[in-house]
C-alpha cells in the first residue's frame, strides 16, 4: 500500500525528493551532531569516565545484574503463559460461573498499572499483612498477573479465530469437549499465535526493568548504581549508553525471532488459509500491551 | 475509606499530577507519531528509514530506561534547565510516539488502494494525498488501536512516580510517612485508575460504532 500513495517519480518530483531527503539529513545529522557535541563537551568521552569498564569486579557486577534480568525473565514469562492458558480456559469456559471470575479477572489485572501491581504486592503486602515478598518475587508475580492477563485474551482471541468447522467437525466425529480442544483447536490455533505470543514475551523482558523501582538488582539498577559511584567519575552516562545497548539488542532478538515466526505463519499455505480477522484482533491486544511497560 | 478521605489532599495532588501528564503526553505523543507515520511512507529513502530505525529502536527499549536517561542522564549535557515533569513528559512522547506511529501507519494500509491511486490520478502529491485523501480515512480505522495506546500510556506514567515526579503510582510513600496504610492507599490509587480507564474504554467503544465504516 505504502508505495501506491506517490507516483513514480518523474525529474520535477525527483529534485523535490532529493531537497526534502537533503533537508531531513541536515536536520537529522545537525540534532544527533549537537548531542554528540554536548557529549564531548561535557567530558562523557573521556577516559575517566569509561574507566570502569575495565575493572574484572563492575563487569562481573553487570553479568550478575544481566543474569538476574534474565531470570526474572525466565520465571515470569513460564508462570505467565501458565496463567494465561488457565485463564483463557476459564474464560472460554461454557459454564458461566467460571467463565464470568475469568472475565473479571483478566479485565482488572489489565486495567491497572503494572508497576502499581508490583508497589502493592512489595510495599503494600509486606507492610499491612506482613508477608515479606522479596523484590523478586514482587516482580515476577507483578509480570505474571498483567502478562498473564494479556496472554489469556491472546490465547482465547486465536482459539475464536480458527474456522467454526474445525469445532463442528470434531464434535460431529465423537470428541469430548476437552479432547477438542486439546487436540483440534489448541494446535491448529498456537501456530497462528505463535508469533504474537513471542511479541509479547518481549514486553516480559522490557517490564523486567520496573525492578529499578523496588530496588531489585537488575540491569538497571546497577546502571544507575555505578553511574552515581563518585569515585568512578559518576559515569551515569557512559553506563546507561551500555546498558541500553544490552537491553535493545536483547530485546530486538525476541523480536526478529516474533517477525521471523510471522513470515513463517504467512508462508504457510495450511495456516495462511485461517481466517485472519481473530489474528488481527489479538494483534490489536498486543500493540497495546506492548505500549503498556 | 479513612485511608482516603484523611489523604483527599494527597490523592487530589496524585492524581491531578498523573492527568497533567497524560494530557501533555498524550498530545506530544499523538503530533510526533503522526509525523513518523508520514516519514515512513514518504518517497524519500532516508526518512523512510530513519523512521523505521526510531521505532524498532524505541519499541525495543524498556520505558524505565528512556526515563532514567531522562532523569538522570539529560542533567549531564547541561543543554536547558528543565523540571523533572517535562523531562518526564518528554520521556513518555518519545517512547509513545513510536507506537502511535506503527498504528497510524497500520491505519493507512488498511484505506483501500483504489483511493490513493484515484487521487493520483486526478494529479494530487504525495503530501495532498496522504493529508486530504489517506489520513482522514485512517483515522476512523485508527481509533480502537490509538485509544488502546493512549490508555497504556496513562498506566505507563505511574512509571514516572519512580524519577520524583507528583504522580499517583508515587502516593505510597507520602501515606507511610504520614502512618496510613499503605495496602489500602494503594488498592485506592488502583481503583482511581480504574475510574480514569473505564470511561476511556466507553468513549473507545463509542468512536469505533460511530466511525466505523462499512467496507
Amino acid at each position: 500500500m505504502t508505495a501506491v500513495l506517490y507516483d513514480i517519480p518523474g525529474p520535477k518530483a525527483r529534485a523535490r525528493n532529493a531537497g526534502t531527503g537533503l533537508l531531513g539529513v541536515v536536520l537529522l545529522v545537525a540534532l544527533i551532531g549537537y548531542v554528540l557535541y554536548r557529549l564531548l563537551v561535557t567530558g562523557q568521552f573521556s577516559a575517566r569516565e569509561w574507566e570502569w569498564i575495565q575493572y574484572s569486579a563492575i563487569q562481573r557486577l553487570l553479568l550478575n545484574s544481566l543474569l538476574a534480568t534474565l531470570e526474572a525473565f525466565g520465571v515470569a514469562a513460564v508462570l505467565a503463559l501458565a496463567l494465561g492458558a488457565v485463564l483463557a480456559a476459564g474464560r472460554l469456559s461454557e459454564h458461566r460461573w467460571i467463565s464470568r471470575p475469568a472475565t473479571v479477572v483478566v479485565e482488572f489485572f489489565r486495567a491497572i498499572p503494572l508497576l502499581v501491581l508490583i508497589f502493592i504486592l512489595f510495599y503494600g503486602v509486606s507492610r499491612s499483612l506482613n508477608y515479606n515478598f522479596s523484590a523478586f518475587w514482587a516482580l515476577v508475580f507483578g509480570l505474571m498477573l498483567y502478562n498473564g492477563s494479556v496472554l489469556a485474551e491472546i490465547f482465547r482471541a486465536g482459539v475464536l479465530a480458527l474456522p467454526k468447522g474445525q469445532r463442528e467437525a470434531a464434535y460431529a466425529l465423537g470428541m469430548r469437549k476437552a479432547q477438542v480442544m486439546t487436540n483440534v483447536l489448541l494446535p491448529q490455533s498456537l501456530r497462528l499465535m505463535l508469533p504474537t505470543i513471542v511479541s509479547q514475551l518481549v514486553v516480559v523482558l522490557k517490564d523486567t526493568a520496573l525492578g529499578f523501582l523496588i530496588q531489585y538488582p537488575e540491569l538497571l539498577y546497577q546502571a544507575r548504581y555505578l553511574g552515581g559511584q563518585g569515585q568512578l567519575g559518576s559515569p551515569i552516562l557512559p553506563v546507561a549508553m551500555v546498558v541500553a545497548v544490552i537491553y535493545i539488542a536483547m530485546c530486538l532478538l525476541l523480536s526478529m525471532l516474533a517477525n521471523y515466526l510471522e513470515r513463517r505463519t504467512r508462508r504457510n499455505p495450511k495456516i495462511g488459509a485461517l481466517d485472519p480477522a481473530g489474528k488481527a484482533d489479538a494483534e490489536g491486544e498486543v500493540v497495546a500491551a506492548q505500549s503498556t511497560d | 475509606m479513612n485511608v482516603l478521605l484523611d489523604n483527599l489532599d494527597l490523592f487530589g495532588q496524585a492524581f491531578l499530577g498523573t492527568i497533567k501528564l497524560f494530557i501533555v503526553a498524550a498530545i506530544g505523543s499523538l503530533i510526533g507519531g503522526t509525523i513518523l507515520a508520514g516519514m515512513r511512507v514518504s518517497p524519500v529513502p532516508i526518512l523512510r528509514a530513519f523512521g523505521t530505525a526510531y521505532v524498532n529502536t524505541v519499541r525495543n527499549t524498556p520505558l524505565t530506561l528512556v526515563l532514567l536517561l531522562f532523569a538522570f542522564a539529560y542533567p549531564r549535557l547541561e543543554i536547558a534547565d528543565l523540571s523533572f515533569f517535562t523531562r518526564a513528559c518528554l520521556g513518555l512522547i518519545v517512547y509513545t510516539s513510536a507506537f502511535v506511529c506503527e498504528v497510524v501507519r497500520s491505519g493507512i494500509n488498511t484505506v483501500p488502494v483504489g483511493q490513493a491511486e484515484a487521487s493520483r490520478a486526478l494529479g494530487f502529491t504525495f503530501n495532498q494525498t496522504l493529508s486530504s485523501i489517506v489520513l482522514p480515512q485512517a483515522v476512523r480505522a485508527v481509533v480502537p488501536p490509538l485509544t488502546n495506546i493512549e490508555i497504556a500510556l496513562l498506566k505507563n506514567t505511574t512509571i514516572a512516580a519512580g524519577f520524583s515526579v507528583i504522580e499517583a503510582g508515587g502516593v505510597y510513600s507520602a501515606l507511610a510517612e504520614r502512618g496510613y496504610s499503605v495496602l489500602v492507599g494503594l488498592l485506592w490509587v488502583a481503583v482511581g485508575f480504574l475510574i480514569l480507564v473505564i470511561p476511556l474504554t466507553l468513549l473507545q467503544r463509542r468512536l469505533d460504532q460511530r466511525w466505523s465504516v462499512a467496507r
